[in-house]
């Protein structure tokens, strides 16, 4: 046998290009059967999965596997292993909520997830608001910031049709009512509300003792009963220069909020409050005192 | 033209390696016994933690996303410690490389290890090189099937033991091994004890150099990391040359540094290749081509032990894995002729013409510390002191501040400007730790944290929470009037007082 250091006597493939040939370094054979196996694997592959291209659509497998069936039946596992908090969430009492660390650590969650779905939309993904949507971060409330009270709006909704229990309440449009000068001379005094000045006195006083004061109260700090806010602090619910103002006292604003309890189930409008609870502004709910009739 | 259609693949041809004893061999036993010793036995080492914390000196718990090596606990931010780690690998794999070629390969890797271990089996169970041989080539009758299936099922335990002790570091070890006994241990559990039972089945027992060969990509990189200056096996083709059984053969044969190719059915290219002084050379005649035979016998011994079926007398060529087997088996038969041992020695290619030229060849420590070598040395070191000094400097308690943005700032009913940042403190203590958080800032600021209605929160042993903290400048304050403002959070365990504090800004509403 020649040398296998003789160059000359290394097989070569037979191939020859203008003289040029190829030298053959053989590969493994179990090499070519692993490839084989890839082939035989592939094919499997796409007996089983959704595959082949058709006209209208493509080969479904027959396992029926389908991503969106995979997702389906993820979210249908996670439902399933949070229906029991839930239920939890669904019978506690919603002013000691924010205590239980676990139960609310999940409202919370559930919560964020819900709003940044289905509130984002007008209160902002931040939920800090926008003119005439009010900012839930802060600490002034039209409609109470307790929870459960956070929870009844949630639930109920604002000033729309669909719901009997909505929270309602309607400012006239004073264009009708009274005349340009005086709704200036209202403006006037309602932006000096918030410097301290009494909401009573001067011809604005005078005004606003007739027309406002009963829903925004002879203090004008306003009444959550009727959802009028408070005008003699720092936080406006809608933009506060003259024309503003002017437009909105002459045409009256009508903030409307749709009820969520049928659409997101007791659990979602309770997840949603305890989120909303913990933004920053949530008021503690008052220790029932005996003998004071409840709401 | 005529020309016979040749083919493409080649079958695998199976390779005996005859025993051999010598001080590589010693060695390699003792490496062996070490890293199979460390693989199966760590994770049966307890370390206590406290009782919030898992009690296995090493855990890679990657339910908890934790990783425990003895006193040290790295969690998934921390994870520059393992990309430090692998750094270091890396570099220590181009320094012993470039110091002393593919050491890794011969001693260290888990295919030779494991591969070496099957064939000590192979060779209790069905002898030595020539019994085996025969053996190959013998009919299936009874003896055959016996002798096969002994070993096979030898072979198959390792393998599932080899299996069983990996999925060991990712669980508590003792609660793994009662449920793999009661049937109850998760699908993954089973899954990767028979994908390892399978690879190492394989790969040791059948594979065995066609990993080497073709399938690792080492042999490729080590082959680029290694330099005239590398210590690596090789064969003094000067004193071999010409070989023969005690007459003359034929003269020629040079030192042949093959580049590329495994020496399987001698089909292989072979490319003449020498360096000196760096460069590639051809050839030059022998020297010693003149007079007479040189000490190489032909005996073969070395073509008989080699695991990888290669011929070192070829020359340095891809498939050596540089187990040094050759060697102790030329050595014994230097030995016996009465000549000097290391025909086949661990050797550096600069060497061969000062050796050709009858001189001495530099010493091992000038190749081992050469500049590179060092270079590489002072990295690797530089790298873990760094880490060290990481993770000696390592607080117990740690927190991220990330100010919310949306929006920058909330004005309050009193006019106060409020900002919020959402805090993530980390107890690494295997203990509740209650945290107190405290504010530098300026004048009319104050702090508040949701949920509490003092600034004192509770974090778990072990665990992060993540806390909404409000900083509230009041109405009028130059910070509410103003766009940022250098503040400072710091927390504090209310009981070891140790603290961490992070800088960030407060947003004022400047309009
Ligand atoms: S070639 Fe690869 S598999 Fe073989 S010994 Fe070296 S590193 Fe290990
Ligand atoms: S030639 Fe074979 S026996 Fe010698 S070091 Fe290389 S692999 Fe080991």
């Amino acid at each position: 046998m020649a040398s296998p250091h003789d160059k000359d006597h290394v097989e070569t493939t037979g191939h020859s290009w203008d003289g040029i040939e190829e030298y053959n370094n053989p590969l493994p054979r179990w090499w070519l059967w692993t490839f084989y196996a890839t082939i035989a694997w592939g094919l499997l592959y796409t007996i089983l999965y959704p595959a082949w291209p058709l006209v209208h659509g493509a080969t479904t497998g027959v396992m029926a596997w389908s991503t969106r069936g995979d997702v389906a039946a993820e979210i249908q596992a996670v439902r399933e292993g949070q229906a029991d908090m839930r239920a939890a969430l669904v019978d506690a009492d919603l002013a000691t909520l924010p205590q239980n660390e676990a139960l609310n650590g999940f409202a919370v969650q559930a919560g964020a997830a819900l709003f940044r779905t289905n509130c984002s939309q007008c209160h902002g993904s931040g939920a800090a608001g926008a003119d005439g949507y009010p900012n839930l971060l802060d600490d002034d409330w039209l409609w109470g910031g307790q929870i459960d009270q956070i929870a009844f709006t949630i639930r109920h909704g604002i000033r729309n049709e669909v719901d009997p229990d909505a929270r309602y309440s309607q400012m006239p449009a004073f264009g009708e009512i009274l005349a340009p000068a005086e709704i200036e001379t209202l403006v006037q005094h309602v932006q000096s509300l918030p410097e301290g000045n009494d909401p009573l006195g001067g011809e604005g006083g005078a005004l606003f003792a007739d027309n406002c004061a009963s829903c925004h109260g002879e203090d004008a700090r306003g009444n959550r009963d009727v959802g009028a806010p408070n005008l003699t602090d720092a936080i406006w619910l809608n933009a506060h220069d003259d024309a503003s103002l002017t437009t909105l006292i002459s045409k009256g604003p009508f903030g409307v909020m749709p009820p969520w309890g049928d659409r997101l189930g007791e659990a979602g409008v309770r997840a949603l409050a305890a989120y909303v609870h913990q933004l920053g502004g949530g008021e503690p709910t008052p220790e029932p005192t005996p003998g004071q009739p409840k709401e | 033209m005529t020309h016979e259609q040749t083919s493409l693949y080649a079958a695998r041809e199976p390779i005996f390696p005859r025993r051999v004893s010598g001080a590589f061999r010693r060695l390699k036993w003792q490496i062996m016994a070490v890293t199979l010793g460390i693989y199966y036995i760590t994770p049966w080492i307890r370390w206590d933690r406290g009782p919030a914390l898992p009690d296995q000196a090493v855990l890679v718990d990657l339910a908890h996303r934790r990783f425990y090596f003895f006193m040290i606990e790295i969690w998934p931010h921390e994870f520059y410690f393992v990309a430090g780690l692998l750094i270091m690998a890396g570099l220590g794999l181009f320094l012993f490389t470039a110091a002393l070629g593919r050491v890794w390969c011969g001693y260290a890797c888990p295919q030779t290890v494991w591969t070496d271990l099957f064939l000590l089996v192979e060779r209790k169970v069905e002898g030595d090189r020539n019994a085996r041989l025969r053996l190959h080539k013998a009919p299936w009758d009874a003896r055959k099937w016996r002798l096969r299936l002994t070993k096979w099922a030898i072979w198959l335990v390792i393998a599932m033991a080899t299996g069983g002790a990996w999925v060991f570091y990712f669980a508590d070890a003792p609660t793994l091994a009662r449920e793999l006994a009661t049937f109850e241990a998760p699908p993954v559990a089973w899954i990767s004890i028979a994908v390892l039972t399978f690879t190492t089945f394989t790969f040791g027992g059948f594979m065995r150099e066609q990993v080497c060969i073709y399938m690792c990509p080492w042999p490729r990189i080590q082959g680029a990391m290694m330099d005239e200056g590398t210590l690596t096996v090789a064969y003094r083709s000067w004193r071999g040359e010409p070989r023969g059984r005690g007459m003359k053969r034929h003269a020629g044969d040079g030192a042949i540094t093959r580049a590329a190719g495994p020496q399987i059915g001698g089909r292989s290219p072979v490319l003449p290749m020498q360096f000196r002084e760096g460069r590639v050379v051809l050839p030059e005649p022998q020297a010693g081509a003149a007079q007479g035979p040189g000490d190489c016998i032909d005996c073969n011994a070395c073509v008989n032990v080699c695991p990888m079926g290669i011929d070192i007398r070829d020359g340095q060529q891809m498939a050596c894995i540089t187990c040094a087997l050759c060697i102790d088996a030329c050595d014994e038969v230097m030995e016996k002729v009465g000549r000097p041992r290391g025909l086949i020695d661990y050797l550096a290619l600069s060497d061969a013409p000062r050796e050709r030229a009858g001189g001495a060849p530099q010493s091992v420590w000038r190749h081992v510390l050469r500049p590179r070598n060092l270079v590489y040395t002072g990295l690797w070191a530089a790298i873990g002191v760094g880490l060290l000094l990481a993770l000696v400097l390592r607080p117990t308690i740690e927190l991220t501040v990330a100010p919310v943005r949306n929006p920058t700032f909330v004005t309050l009913s009193d006019g106060a400007i409020r900002n919020a940042y959402d805090v993530r403190v980390r107890n690494r203590e295997g203990s509740l730790q209650n945290i107190a958080f405290s504010l530098a800032g300026a004048p009319g600021m104050s702090l508040g944290v949701e949920g509490v209605d003092d600034t004192t929160v509770a974090v778990e042993a072990d665990s992060q929470r993540l806390i909404r903290v409000y900083v509230t400048a009041a109405d009028d304050t130059p910070a509410a009037e103003s766009d940022r403002t250098e503040i400072a959070l710091t927390v504090r365990d209310t009981v070891t007082g140790e603290s961490a504090t992070v800088e960030t800004t407060f947003n004022g509403d400047p309009e």
